[in-house]
């Protein structure tokens, strides 16, 4: 049997390393030019429909709220929930496929990408499309009689940031789930209630004690109140404080979807 | 390290639970060569695959991929090999040149030799005239092309073909075969599992039989033919009541013999001149001697 002689080894591999990453967003971007058009619709208009039923409806009979108008208080608000719409939904419903259907993470595994670097690019990605999908509602508010004002050139960034922490959320969901119908449960039982209580539609000050305990560490309140305050003026430390609480957030949520990633991708 | 290896597994084991899927197995695939792992379903195969791109972590014994440990060191090694996995993974809503543009990126080809790797992938794959189209628009055989012109997009030291031409008709499964012959010819490394026979004995410098998760021989296809089953086989056809009777008059005559169906092949018969009986002779084969191995059917 003939044999050659191996050529010298490359160096090891180090972790999370750019061009792994780069692999893994191109390969997104690519794709993401098939689907745009369905994804940016369903990622924008579901919550501009909140905006326009609530800040038009609920507007019609609550004039202000907390010295704003309640179509600025929404406005704002919604960018949150467009956040959420945008990252976590997508982050655990695509992952699934991905894995379970599409087997697209056994091919990436396949070439010299970790598991790690897999996770990281998936929810920088998705972070990215939140930090862009997340304006939408403000821009439509905008329209709508909200003041521009240049503290919302960082909203982009919140959006970012607390989508960051939701596309986490969705792949460690997506990575512990067994079925389709295990999302049930986390969407009933997690995402709703957040979704709620995270001070979008109405303040945190009218709930009971305990739901304003929750409210306060729901990542998703947090986005709310940087966002309203990115238009309306910040608050100093407070906010520092919350962007903080989001970043925590996202760090946590990154060390857990890896593991969850890794306990089901790599037996 | 063996410089001349590029892959060597010794003793590795690999547990689901109750189940062993991989039982000490110990597998050397010298550089330049293309070697078959065969056997039926759940030989292991698939799982000792697993185990080459570390996405299976072995629980016991050593394993090296051109030259690199695993799994500490997989991702240094898988940077130099190209898979070609056993069920599609391709992104379908993408045309050809663009599941190829994105694994360019993934095998860190640099932006200046990105066009020409395509180029060459579509070309080894007789795809060029397909760049353009959508993958859930293209043959199975085609999408199967496509799969291997992926793996090759990075011009890899090491091939790892897991059952490359499985649920294929005979045509297209012809295609594939010459497309890992010009691969082998190259001098690219291969190692292909596969349940054909006929695929082990055509491409496969050694063919390692592997059943219930272990290896139980290794060789050239040829001289595990010729030590196992000898030269010529004899097909005897009839009734039940007659093949009993001829496997017992076989077997007392010291030749092995095995089941096909309704008939009952008598392996070795060029070695026991004093032996006769009506049949068709032909050729002994892998079958064969996978069959008297591992007293099963492989297919």
């Amino acid at each position: 049997m003939a044999a050659t002689t191996a050529p010298p080894r490359a160096p090891r591999l180090g972790r999370l390393e750019r061009p792994a990453l780069t692999g893994v967003l191109v390969r997104e971007v690519v794709n993401f030019s098939s689907f745009w058009r369905s994804s940016t619709f369903s990622s924008t208009v579901e919550p501009t429909i909140y905006l326009l039923a609530f800040g038009f409806g609920f507007g019609s009979l609550v004039s202000k709220i907390g010295g704003y108008d309640y179509v600025e208080f929404v406005g704002t608000g919604t960018v949150a929930t467009a956040v959420l719409f945008s990252s976590a939904f997508p982050a655990m419903f695509g992952t699934f496929v991905k894995y379970q259907f599409q087997r697209t993470y056994d091919a990436i595994l396949a070439a010299p990408v970790d598991t790690e670097e897999l996770v990281t690019a998936e929810a920088l990605w998705i972070a990215t499309r939140a930090g862009v999908y997340g304006c939408v509602p403000m821009l439509v508010a905008i329209a709508f009689g909200l003041d521009p004002s240049w503290g919302m050139l960082v909203v982009p960034l919140i959006a970012w940031t607390a989508g960051f922490g939701w596309a986490c959320f969705g792949i460690m969901v997506a990575g512990f789930a067994k079925s389709f119908e295990n999302f049930n449960y986390v969407v009933s039982a997690v995402l709703t209630p957040l979704f709620l209580v995270a001070g979008t539609f109405f303040p945190l000050s009218r709930l009971p004690e305990w739901a304003q305990v929750l409210g306060n560490v729901n990542p998703l309140h947090h986005c709310v109140e940087l966002v309203r305050h990115a238009a309306f003026g910040f608050q100093g430390w407070t906010d520092l404080a919350r962007v903080g609480a989001l970043v925590a957030f996202g760090l946590v949520m990154w060390r857990i979807a890896i593991h969850a990633m890794e306990q089901k991708l790599v037996d | 390290m063996n410089g001349d290896l590029a892959i060597r597994l010794r003793g590795v084991v690999k547990r689901y639970g109750p189940i062993t899927a991989v039982n000490e197995l110990d597998l050397d695939v010298p550089m330049g060569t293309c070697v078959g792992l065969l056997g039926p379903n759940g030989a292991g195969k698939s799982t000792t695959m697993r185990l080459l791109t570390a996405q299976s972590i072995a629980d016991e014994g050593e394993l090296e991929v051109l030259g690199f440990r695993l799994p500490e060191e997989s991702k240094a090694a898988r940077a130099q090999c190209g898979v070609v996995p056993q069920l599609d993974n391709l992104d379908v809503t993408l045309t050809v040149e663009q599941n190829l543009l994105v694994f360019t990126h993934l095998y860190r080809i640099g932006r200046a030799d990105r066009r020409d790797a395509i180029e060459r992938a579509l070309k080894m794959a007789n795809l060029v005239d397909r760049r353009t189209t959508r993958v859930d628009k293209l043959s199975g055989g085609m999408r199967r092309r496509l799969l291997i012109a992926r793996a090759l997009v990075h011009r890899p030291r090491l091939v790892l073909m897991d059952e490359p031409t499985v649920g294929l008709d005979p045509q297209v499964r012809q295609q594939i075969w010459a497309l890992i012959d010009a691969l082998r010819a190259e001098g690219t490394t291969i190692l292909m599992s596969t349940h054909y026979i006929e695929e082990a004995q055509r491409l496969a410098d050694t063919v390692l039989i592997m059943s219930h998760g272990r290896a139980v021989a290794a060789g050239p296809p040829a001289e595990l033919v010729a030590e196992h089953a000898g030269r010529e086989a004899l097909e005897v056809y009839g009734p039940p009541a007659r093949l009993a009777e001829v496997e017992a008059d076989a077997g007392a005559a010291g030749l092995r013999t095995r089941r096909t169906g309704t008939s009952i092949s008598i392996l070795g018969v060029d070695r026991n001149g004093g032996y006769s009986v009506d049949g068709e002779r032909r050729p002994a084969n892998l079958e064969d001697v996978f069959v008297l191995l591992t007293g099963e059917e492989i297919a």
